[in-house]
């Protein structure tokens, strides 16, 4: 995945940082119940919510379980309509091929829609490299970029920024890319948005090139769609000569029809709409109408090891909606970043350890960055069961075990880190299967219980650190039950 | 071995513990879900449709075929248009009433051109009523994708009640996939400054809708 976050420090870590950061606790407190409390209007709207959701997870496991066959249904489709197919195992192979187009082209410039593929693969420092520079146009990656900061949420990037804190980046940093931002501009939402629509209005009028991602493919008839508001998606699909989309194998239905589910439930669990003010459908290329010149590459980068896990298989049914981040405590107060990936919140939790596999130190901790309350499983509209999902990378992550990585089947040690867990669980085991020891140890326990201390020791300090040691009492539960039998043989 | 056959290979490994006898597509997806939702007489999905067509804050109104020339014409005038855009296959009669300049959409046109055009005038393909939801498909009368995006000004005319249908589902029904579509709710938007929306970003910050009764 993307070289972006890099170094990035396990979860604990990163999200005490960001929790001490009042600023972007209280930015993403009020936007997370903003839209938790809009998403729950827009779906009880919906009678059949729960058949859509049913239906959704339905479409999409039948696709995942079939997948080489619709992989190349799509190719065949995509191709009779006139588009080329590209494939690419990895993120380096998809920048590669995309650098070649671009280059191909004559352009060094290339306008994108907001892609989450484009972003895991790090494809803007990759085009950067070969001197093309890549311009977001999405508000919020704009916001993103021009700050040369990372995105925190999936569909709401610079969730972490307020209004005055995006008047300062933009004064300081449009010059740099194009049209400065106006003499005296506020911070009132429209005049930044309108800052922003100048600024990038003529980048689009003269760009060449477009790079995006999709939200589907359809294998029937080879149709990709995007979905979007601002119409920044609109001009980055038709202005251009050539479009080029970057879109994850996983994001394939098998039929036209099958987007009537998630035309209904994608707006709706993302930005709490009935519908977003505009969704683009193109199949191939069009005679006069939209870029001339269209190059689809599939991205495999870690999917099809996520594929193999038959628990973990599930998170490809993501339709990237947010719905999870927003109802998420951690994510709540943690921020987008301490996830240590472009997906954070829940879904990340899950995708990035699968994606990137659990042997970086971020990548292990990711699983344990939930309190499994369930809540993110409640919103997801294709029900994907994250909470069993982390359980199950927790366990791969103490344990080890057979996984996949680039194809091949390794078997994984278990995570540095962990010796005092397992060694503590070993411990339990052998008391509890050893009644006599463990009557001694209760019994020494107890009678030393005014000198424990408040806190644990070595490789246990970590787990202290925020909770607090429960008290031993003063007589062992067995020792209490043989000499009263409940309470019901004898003094209290 | 090539991209394609390493991860075509490396998805048929994964799935090795999917059956031969795996549930075919029409029985695995389950289609409980509703084709539509209530329960409404044709009149009442009209309504419904100007109703979330205002919700998200276009401009709606409605005529019969006599009244459309004079309204089309008002509604530049009162935006103050100097030139309209016209798609190839638009309804003559529809700008009859008004001396705007026409701008005709040619395949040559460069973005910068379109740029400068006030207003467009359209047809649409289908109107979809839950959503309030205008789809536009590239048909003559509604043009290339492009003419309605760069214009700030779109009039989108409706036809009531030929070409309302009240869900998504019958929506894409109705619809032609080889076709470049443009599904349109509302006026351009965005939410990213702490979730205030603000009308119009890229796209046209003013979306009116001219509903149509068939004569």
């Amino acid at each position: 995945m993307s070289g972006t976050f890099v170094g990035m420090p396990a979860f604990p870590e990163a999200a005490r940082e960001a929790v001490g950061n009042e600023t972007l606790r209280g930015n993403l407190r009020h936007a997370t119940h903003t839209i938790r409390a809009k998403r729950e209007k827009a779906v009880t709207e919906v009678a059949d919510w729960a058949e859509l959701r049913e239906a959704g997870k339905r479409i999409k496991d039948h696709t995942l379980r079939h997948l080489d066959r619709y992989l190349q249904q799509l190719e065949d489709s995509v191709t009779a309509a006139g588009g080329i197919v590209h494939w690419a195992a990895d993120a380096a192979e998809a920048n590669e091929i995309v650098t070649q187009l671009v280059k191909m082209t004559g352009e060094s410039e290339v306008v994108k829609v907001k892609s989450m593929a484009t972003q895991e693969i790090g494809l803007n420092e990759a085009l950067e490299a070969e001197g093309i520079r890549a311009y977001e146009t999405d508000l919020a990656e704009l916001i993103v970029q021009l700050g040369k900061d990372r995105p925190s949420h999936i569909l709401v990037p610079a969730i972490h920024r307020n209004r005055g804190e995006i008047r300062d980046i933009f004064t300081r940093e449009m010059s740099e890319w194009g049209r400065p931002a106006p003499e005296g501009l506020t911070d009132t939402p429209a005049e930044l948005a309108e800052a922003a629509r100048l600024h990038l209005r003529e980048k689009f009028l003269r760009a060449k090139v477009g790079i995006s991602g999709a939200n589907f493919m359809v294998a029937e008839t080879g149709t990709l769609v995007v979905v979007e508001s601002e119409g920044n998606g609109r001009m980055c699909l038709t202005l251009p000569e050539t479009l080029i989309s970057v879109v994850g194998i996983e994001k394939i239905v098998p039929t036209w029809r099958d987007l009537e589910v998630f035309l209904q439930t994608l707006p709706r669990s993302s930005t709490a709409e009935r519908m977003n003010p505009y969704t683009s459908t193109w199949t191939g290329t069009t005679d006069g109408d939209g870029p001339s010149t269209f190059h689809l590459v599939l991205l495999d980068n870690g999917r099809t090891d996520t594929l193999a896990d038959e628990v973990g298989r599930q998170a490809l049914r993501c339709i990237r909606c947010s719905a999870c981040l927003n109802v998420c405590p951690v994510y709540e107060r943690a921020g987008g970043h301490a996830y240590g990936s472009v997906y954070p919140g829940p879904i990340g939790a899950i995708l990035s350890p699968q994606l990137r596999g659990t042997q970086s130190e971020i990548d292990a901790s990711l699983p344990y960055a939930s309190s499994l309350c369930g809540a993110c499983y409640e919103v997801c509209p294709v029900a994907i069961d994250i909470p069993e999902v982390l359980v199950h990378l927790r366990e791969r992550v103490v344990q080890g075990g057979e996984v996949t990585r680039e194809g091949n089947k390794v078997v994984l040690r278990p995570a540095k880190g962990h010796a005092a867990e397992r060694a503590a669980m070993r411990a339990a085991r052998w008391a509890f299967t050893h009644p006599a020891a463990l009557r001694t140890g209760q019994r020494a326990a107890s009678r030393t219980r005014r000198f424990h201390p408040r806190t644990l020791p070595g490789p246990g300090k970590a787990w202290s650190g925020s909770r607090d040691l429960p008290p031993v009492p003063a007589e062992p539960f067995r020792d209490w039950w043989q000499r009263t039998r409940g309470g019901k043989g004898g003094a209290e | 071995m090539n991209s394609r056959e390493r991860i075509l290979g490396r998805v048929r490994r994964a799935l090795a513990d999917v059956p031969r006898d795996d549930p075919p597509y029409e029985q695995a997806v389950s289609r409980d879900y509703a084709r539509e939702h209530g329960d409404r007489s044709v009149e009442q999905t009209v309504e419904l449709l100007a109703e979330n067509l205002a919700d998200y804050r276009a401009v709606v109104h409605r005529t019969d075929a006599e009244g459309l020339a004079g309204l089309v014409a008002g509604l530049l005038e009162k935006r103050g248009s100097a030139s309209v855009l016209v798609p190839p296959g638009l309804d003559e009669g529809w700008l009859a009433a008004t001396g705007v300049t026409r701008v005709t959409d040619r395949a040559e046109s460069t973005p910068h051109e379109l740029d400068r055009v006030d207003s467009v005038v359209t047809a649409c393909a289908v109107a979809i009523a839950e959503t309030g939801t205008i789809v536009l498909d590239g048909s003559p009368d509604q043009g290339r994708r492009r003419i309605t995006l760069v214009p700030d000004h779109h009039i989108c005319v409706v036809r009531v009640p030929g070409q309302v249908v009240s869900s998504v589902p019958q929506g894409l029904e109705r619809l032609d996939p080889a076709r470049p579509l443009t599904w349109i709710s509302g006026p351009s938007a965005t939410s990213d400054i702490e979730l205030d929306r603000v009308e119009g970003v890229h796209g046209p910050r003013t979306l009116e809708v001219i509903l149509v009764g068939d004569a």
